[in-house]
């Protein structure tokens, strides 16, 4: 056994560039004889562009070039897209407006781009923004989710009549008519899921140069995925055949689903860094990073749930408006349908769901994946459901969960997904002694004594990551295959290489995947080297998002090493003068069954090189091994999460007292990095809601535009998290892993929501639940007490 | 264009810049410290902390023609890969950075908490002084641990020097 | 940012020359507000003059029954200071709250009174305590400076230094604002030979005011419980995204009574 290799908690390796101040982010990087570009952006969420004079700023000191949507379009650079096709439930394909990178007559939302321009300096960029003179005629805008179908909001695109994107749905009507029809109770809820700013603590950037010599491009670019992000602007944008394109995403500084998608910042930088002849540097302020990275959630729900008179689920309906924004972003379409509706069945044995989605564009920055993206929204509809329902019913929440775990396997919900592998009961009772559950009574007496609220919360979530097989996801819209890549490059010194298509941006791949290769080669972690993110070296992947990485990465790891297995053995097996199929390759080792004969992984290695001991006609010189590993199914990771807060009734503020977390990842291949994905991911579900609060005024204005108005959760905001695992091994995958990254984010919410409508005594409250709202909600427990 | 002179890590420096320009600016774009980093424009991130005069403040939020004759600290004056300091050591040991690009303002504060309340840092101490380092990673958990480890061992580190 | 010009003189009628020679410019004392407003490019200015070079406008000292505060003594000296301990703890507490400890070890006493935002804590503290405020010119009654008539100082005018008349009882209670960390609301209690002040912060548009219906019921009885029934009028008070005026009116009860408890603790 290695001691770095898997399920050790090996501390990372990228950590030494960071703690040194060593990292090399995309801002970081300049190149000579750069240009600063600077977007000139639509103050209003609607208007048509009747003229953008730019004379005077083309004029100004240090400007190189100034362009607007007509130069692309004359370049016929083409429109950004979205990748996934969602057919409504009359089957016709979802109406899409188009999303030109730089506005050509009209702005859709306040943060639009209309123009850039590139200087010498950022100052001077922006000096001369301010003499472009754009002339617009303002349009009265779509701003509210709600409001946004009615035929009497205004018209953002043509192709989508009353704003609507497209009106889908999964599942059986009529079987779940029936059996609300039977019910012995029924439980309503009615909620917003707020609109969150995903806020990775990098802003965007790019950098983008043009070798003339070559004809060929480089953008380096904070992405999730920088192979897909060559194939858009390549085969859709039309900047440069693939060949001619390298994009590089070096580390980058957080991501939480927003830096997956195709911007239209890095097209631009790309495509002027040919049209002017000199390297483009554009790097987000954070302001500009409010309105301009793509938002995550904005669900507003009706849910229902039928139970019998023991409080079995006996089926849910949910009705959904999703808010896309003005635009449809790179996945947006996928997020509130097949990312959302496959996962209402949660941990519970539901007979029967009907889930319907309208998709909605308003005069908003677009909205896509973040975090979780879909899976969230889907855990608090069904984790406040339950919830409510226990309660209403009289049931104890716990018990009411148990009563409805599945605990057959696998498990075909009726929302298309099978569950592999689970074990529910299993999760909670560990939850439960951690969360000494046992001992809240006493707790919650304490804090009445003390004149405070005590709640305490539950949410048994699901999720689905590592989504697959491709043929599936295809089927349901998809225009990408989700298989990952990798290769082994094993030097003639024993040393190896490991490329990776998918992309790290803090989740620590350069560790784990190096985890992977010392314990199956059996090599010390210090000879193995992780490359990725750099499409001049890895080939082609699909990147980072959806808690992938190790279970279809890996996975795609654990390939390319049998394959350098199966080779090294035929190889030591010539050079040991024995037959292949006695050879036994443990712990670095290759021996000769029943002889004493053995070879280190290294020696093998060099001697694949020198290709002296083996006839090349019959074996290749070399150990080089790649594979596209393809998953059978989703993984489906699980978990229970306790929430417990204390809350001042005087001033309505929410303290999380404890958390928590007992979660089902299947096998770790680092327990310590597991956990800090575990952490993160609670931090921004306490975040959502807590204090995460998106505001749009009326007109289409954001008023949630800094770090003033926006709140992140800082350190005093959160508890220490109390983190446990339970283990059922994925079967579906040669590691047995199922995914860690958006865990917390997914159970955190609901169970937060939970534990303050206990306190409160009634389930009035919104997210977030911030310390106004509370106040408020306390007053009317207060009021309805005094009424009863 | 304005003359400026700062002692930047033990080494000092001079370079001809905008009144305009940022502590920040200074340290990245001209003298190529790139570990100091820029989160946010309106001075919450932490992103930027760097130490002038021994104290901890945002170097996006401070004139460099202010930091004239100054001496500046910044992340890349802490320790290198080869000699950590203990600080640096502790983020690793205790996985306290993800992304790792609010590490260096996180270290650089949490190196002037010590300075102001010593090597034993209780748990809500610490996280009361995080107030102006945003992190959207960790939840802050390793952090918070990190920082009362790595204070820990700046004592004991202390404490062997001395002896 | 705009361009600027830059200037750090080292004594105060250099400052003094600088301000009088260009209309518009601005002194930087700190710049935790100004620098970021200079940033978003909400604000041009022509000069900026830094004090941060001006030998003794930090001092920190007790003169008889007064404190005195140098106007560009940082939070984070004010909060460290045991002379202001001695004297009025609550000041210490107050300063120690302010912002994060980045911007405590830039931003001055001084900065945060003549920039005077809504939200902030000084002005609060000022009010109560009925500090006067010195310039190069003059000094000037807080109770003039916070009434809301007053505009600000003059064109040429410098704050050089606060002086707190040292109350028998003093404290600041704020609940902050989840995103910014300023005050949603702040109260500031002070009972002195002259009376019981009672100030609030962040409530009002226009700054800090007095609260008279609290301080009736202080100067009556300096106690929390004859807090509880009076009822805050918000017909006057803020509302936005992070609460509404009933809010912050209930909320000027709860710190103020916050602030009361800490006082007598």
């Amino acid at each position: 056994m290695s001691e770095t290799g898997i399920g050790k908690p090996v501390r990372r390796r990228e950590d030494i560039r960071f703690i040194t101040g060593n990292g090399r982010y995309t801002a970081d990087i300049n190149r000579p004889g750069q240009v600063y570009a600077v977007f000139v952006r639509s103050p209003h969420a609607h208007a048509r562009i009747r003229n953008i004079e730019t004379t005077a700023a083309i004029a100004a000191p240090g400007v190189a070039g100034i362009f607007t949507g007509k130069d692309l379009e004359a370049d016929r650079i083409g429109k950004l897209i979205c990748g996934w096709m969602i057919h409504s439930k009359d089957g016709s394909p979802m109406n899409m407006g188009a999303h030109p990178a730089l506005a050509l007559d009209r702005v859709r939302y306040a943060g639009d781009h209309v123009a850039v321009v590139l200087a010498d300096s950022v100052e001077q960029a922006k000096d001369a923004a301010e003499l472009i003179a754009v002339d617009y005629e303002p349009l009265p805008a779509a701003v509210h989710l709600t409001e946004a179908q009615a035929a009497s909001q205004p018209q953002i695109h043509e192709e989508a009549p009353n704003n609507t994107v497209y009106q889908w749905h999964l599942g059986d009507k009529a079987a779940v008519d029936a059996a609300f029809a039977r019910a012995a109770h029924r439980t309503r809820l009615e909620f917003t899921n707020n609109r969150l700013i995903p806020n990775a603590i990098e802003p965007r950037a790019a950098v983008a140069e043009y070798d003339a010599a070559s004809g060929g491009y480089t953008l380096y670019t904070t992405s999730q995925n920088p192979h897909v992000t060559r194939l858009v602007l390549s085969a859709f944008i039309g900047i440069a055949p693939e060949n001619r394109l390298r994009v590089v995403a070096p580390d980058v500084g957080g991501g939480f689903g927003s830096k997956i998608f195709i911007y239209a910042e890095e097209v631009v930088c790309t495509w002027a860094a040919r049209k002017i002849g000199r390297p483009v540097k554009w790097v987000a302020d954070r302001s500009e990073s409010f309105v301009a990275d793509a938002h995550g959630r904005d669900h507003h729900t009706v849910a229902q749930a039928a139970m019998d008179a023991e409080g079995k689920i006996l089926g849910l309906r949910v009705r959904t408006k999703a808010n896309l924004g003005a635009y449809l972003s790179t996945f947006a379409s996928s997020v509130p349908t097949y990312l959302y509706a496959p996962l209402l069945s949660g941990q519970y044995d539901v007979p029967a769901i009907y889930c319907e989605v309208d998709g909605v564009y308003t005069n908003t920055t677009p909205v896509d994946a973040y975090r979780g993206a879909g899976r969230p929204e889907a855990t608090f509809v069904i984790e406040r459901l339950v919830e409510v329902a226990a309660r209403e019913m009289g049931i104890d929440p716990a018990e009411f969960r148990m009563r409805n775990f599945i605990r057959k396997f696998p498990h075909q919900t009726p929302v298309l997904s099978n569950y592999d592998v689970g074990n529910y009961p299993a999760c909670m009772k560990v939850a439960l002694e951690s969360a000494d559950h046992a001992g809240f009574a006493e707790r919650k007496r304490t804090s009445t004594a003390k004149g405070k609220l005590r709640g305490l919360g539950f949410s048994a979530y699901i999720e689905a990551c590592g989504i697959a097989p491709s043929t599936a996801i295809g089927a349901l819209g998809a225009g990408v295959g989700l298989w990952e890549s990798a290769e082994i490059r094993v030097n003639a010194t024993g040393t190896v290489e490991v490329l990776t298509g998918t992309h790290a941006h803090g989740q620590g791949h350069e560790t784990t995947l190096a985890q992977i290769v010392s314990e199956r080669l059996g090599i010390p972690i210090d000879q193995v080297s992780v490359i990725h993110g750099d499409t001049d070296k890895v080939q082609m992947g699909m990147g980072t998002y959806g808690s992938r990485s190790a279970a279809v990465g890996g996975s795609a790891v654990v390939r390319a090493l049998d394959k350098v297995v199966l080779k090294a053995t035929r190889i030591a097996a010539r050079c040991m003068e024995v037959p292949e199929d006695s050879v036994e390759f443990t712990d670095g080792v290759f021996s000769a069954r029943g002889t004493n004969r053995t070879m280190k992984f290294a020696e093998v290695a060099l001697q694949a090189y020198l290709a002296h001991k083996f006839d090349t006609a019959e074996i290749e010189p070399g150990l080089k091994e790649s594979a596209f590993y393809d998953p059978t199914n989703f993984t489906f990771p699980s978990g229970v999460h306790i929430a417990e807060v204390e809350i001042d009734p005087e001033t309505g503020n929410t303290r999380v007292e404890r958390w928590t977390a007992v979660d089902d990842f299947g096998n770790l291949i680092n327990p310590m990095i597991v956990e800090g994905q575990v952490h993160g991911g609670i931090a921004q579900g306490i975040g959502q809601a807590l204090l995460e609060r998106t505001v749009y005024d009326d007109t289409g204005q954001l008023l949630t535009a800094s770090y003033m108005d926006y709140c992140m959760p800082r350190a005093s905001d959160l508890p220490s998290f109390d983190v446990a695992m339970t283990n059922t091994p994925c079967p579906s995958n040669p590691l047995g892993v199922k995914g860690c990254g958006e865990a917390g984010a997914i159970a955190a919410p609901a169970a937060l929501i939970n534990a303050i409508t206990n306190a409160l005594g009634h389930e009035d409250i919104e997210m977030p639940a911030t310390p106004g709202a509370v106040w408020r909600a306390v007053a009317l427990r207060a009021e309805k007490r005094a009424a009863e | 264009m304005t003359a400026v002179s700062v002692t930047v890590n033990g080494k000092t420096v001079s370079a001809e810049i905008e009144p305009r320009t940022l502590l920040v600016q200074l340290l990245r774009d001209r003298l190529g410290l790139t570990g100091t980093h820029v989160g946010c424009d309106t001075s919450q991130c932490g992103a930027c902390v760097v130490h002038v005069n021994g104290k901890a403040v945002k170097s996006c939020t401070m004139l460099a023609l202010s930091c004239d004759g100054a001496k500046v600290t910044t992340i890349e004056g802490i320790g290198s890969p080869e000699m950590l300091h203990p600080m640096q050591r502790a983020f690793q040991d205790h996985h306290g950075l993800q992304c790792g690009f609010c590490t260096p303002g996180m270290i650089m504060s949490a190196l002037d908490l010590v300075t102001r309340k010593g090597m034993k840092l209780d748990e809500s101490t610490i996280r009361k002084e995080l107030e102006g380092n945003l992190c959207r990673c960790t939840g802050y958990h390793n952090i918070v641990k990190a920082i009362g480890a790595g204070a820990q061992a700046m004592g004991a580190a202390e404490l062997q020097a001395a002896e | 940012m705009y361009a600027f010009e830059y200037v750090r003189p080292s004594t105060l009628s250099e400052a003094e020359r600088a301000l009088a020679a260009q209309p518009g410019a601005k002194l930087l004392a700190g710049g935790q507000s100004l620098i970021p407003a200079l940033k978003l490019r909400l604000n041009r200015v022509p000069l900026l003059i830094d004090l941060s070079a001006i030998t003794g406008l930090n001092r920190i000292e007790r003169r008889g029954n007064l404190l005195a505060i140098g106007a560009m003594t940082t939070h984070a000296e004010v909060a460290a200071s045991s002379v202001v301990k001695a004297a009025i703890p609550g000041l210490v507490h107050l300063a120690g709250n302010i912002g994060d400890p980045q911007v405590r070890n830039a931003g001055t006493i001084g900065g945060s009174l003549a920039n005077n935002d809504p939200a902030a804590d000084y002005p609060a503290a000022a009010l109560a305590l009925a500090a006067m405020l010195k310039t190069n010119r003059q000094e000037i009654a807080a109770d003039n400076h916070f009434s809301g008539l007053f505009a600000g100082f003059a064109e040429d005018e410098i704050l050089t230094e606060i002086l707190f008349p040292i109350p028998r009882r003093f404290a600041y209670s704020k609940f902050p604002n989840p995103a910014s960390r300023f005050a949603l609301v702040g109260c500031a209690v002070a009972q002195a030979a002259t009376g019981v002040r009672v100030v609030a912060t962040g409530a009002g548009a226009n700054g800090v005011f007095r609260v008279p219906e609290l301080e009736t019921a202080l100067s009556a009885s300096f106690s929390p419980d004859g807090l509880k029934r009076i009822v805050i009028d918000s017909s006057n008070l803020t509302s936005d995204i992070h609460g509404d005026a009933e809010y912050r009116a209930h909320l000027i009860g709860v710190m103020t009574k916050r602030a009361v408890d800490a006082c007598l603790a």
